[in-house]
């Protein structure tokens, strides 16, 4: 086939395309990604008692907060990771920031907490549930956002793979936040911090087989 | 670019047409260095026009061009490089001015055979591409044509143009 003929049948009857779908489609799918992990939370492992009352619902709604502090500045540069190039247009340790901030207030008030006290907080009775939950509710967000970004073209798939898994663990993070009972830092460090991490870590190894275009 | 994507067909025409040049100029340079043909350059250079076409929503219009193309075809390099198992050679992402040479020649047939690769696809996504895109019929009279209705002929089109580039790929790996 000559490249010409391949240029002609290609400029015949050009579609008018709308460069905006990019950034809506991706902001769709985390969306559509945040109502399954909470449906999921709120249907399967049900919500933590007492929720609506003021004493378990400022906590919750601290960790969620935390995990959307993460999210979002990681939703944004997701979009600008599926664009061809979009890996040079902004730094990982820019958006790296947040976690490591926060992970970092967690370590600082794990400092002054007397040691003896570590092993009750980190390994309290819920550790192993969270451990198993939140993996396993990022599934479906982490599909919802692949899918939504093999529509688009990015050019670094380890690196776009991560950051959809950091955004599906996030998201699910946030879900179990509603459901979880233990609001210890150290505990919301140790394992949220530890599960989204492994999110993240399976989507940057997976992100060049399922991403490649 | 930005009448491209408005679905002026003479502009993107052109575009491509320019862009061909560039690519052409880029593959043939980077696969002579490590022994690789010209044909094998120009179905690089078709694969990533291809890329470009079908993915041309993803071009941002308050940024450069070039930059954006340059990615494509870097990734389209680095992508065949890998699945051909190659040694990887050294492809800085920095050299996007130099991409701009240019190398005019165009007689080289790459080995994609267009019938061949048609014939692969389903039914309806054949007859929609061949109507629209070969024949240049509007989308109205291939719509009567084929018998479909004009979303339906959009929506073949449109994965007809994908699933092509999907077995451009696979072919490659085998």
């Amino acid at each position: 086939m000559k490249t010409e003929d391949l240029i002609s049948m290609l400029s015949t009857n050009v579609e008018v395309v709308d460069h905006r779908r990019v950034g809506r489609n991706i902001a769709m799918a985390v969306a559509a990604g945040a109502a399954v992990a909470v449906a999921t939370v709120f249907f399967v492992l049900g919500p933590r008692a007492g929720l609506s009352t003021a004493g378990t619902f400022v906590p919750s709604l601290l960790k969620v907060a935390f995990t959307l502090i993460i999210l979002v500045p990681a939703s944004i540069y997701l979009v600008r990771l599926t664009r061809p190039g979009g890996e040079r247009r902004s730094s990982v340790a820019l958006v790296a920031l947040p976690f490591i901030a926060v992970m970092l207030l967690v370590a600082l008030s794990l400092g002054f907490a007397p040691g003896s006290h570590w092993k009750g907080t980190i390994l309290s009775d819920e550790w192993l549930e969270c451990v198993i939950s939140i993996p396993l509710i990022a599934i479906v967000p982490f599909a919802v956002i692949i899918w939504a970004v093999r529509q688009m073209a990015p050019t670094d798939l380890a690196r776009t793979g991560a950051f959809a898994g950091l955004v599906a663990g996030c998201l699910s993070a946030t879900g179990y936040a509603l459901h979880c009972a233990d609001d210890s830092v150290p505990f919301f460090a140790m394992w949220y911090g530890g599960t989204i991490a492994l999110c993240t870590y399976a989507g940057w190894k997976l992100g060049p087989k399922l991403l490649r275009w | 670019m930005k009448a491209s994507l408005a679905g002026d067909a003479a502009a993107h025409r052109t575009l491509l047409n320019r862009l061909s040049v560039n690519l052409r100029a880029y593959y043939k340079t980077r696969l002579a260095r490590i022994g690789r043909s010209a044909t094998e350059a120009e179905d690089l250079t078709q694969e990533a026009l291809m890329a470009i076409h079908t993915r041309r929503h993803t071009y941002d219009p308050a940024e450069a061009l070039t930059p954006w193309v340059y990615a494509i075809a870097r990734y389209k390099l680095i992508d065949h490089l890998r699945h051909t198992r190659s040694s990887m050679t050294d492809l800085p992402i920095e050299d996007a001015e130099e991409f701009m040479a240019q190398d005019d020649y165009a007689g080289t047939e790459s080995a994609n055979d267009m019938t061949r690769l048609l014939s692969g696809l389903p039914d309806k996504m054949r007859r929609a591409i061949q109507a629209v895109k070969l024949d240049g019929l509007s989308v109205v009279e291939a719509a009567s044509q084929c018998g479909m209705s004009e979303s339906a002929v959009k929506v073949n089109v449109h994965r007809g143009l994908k699933a092509l580039v999907a077995s451009i790929a696979r072919e490659k790996r085998i």
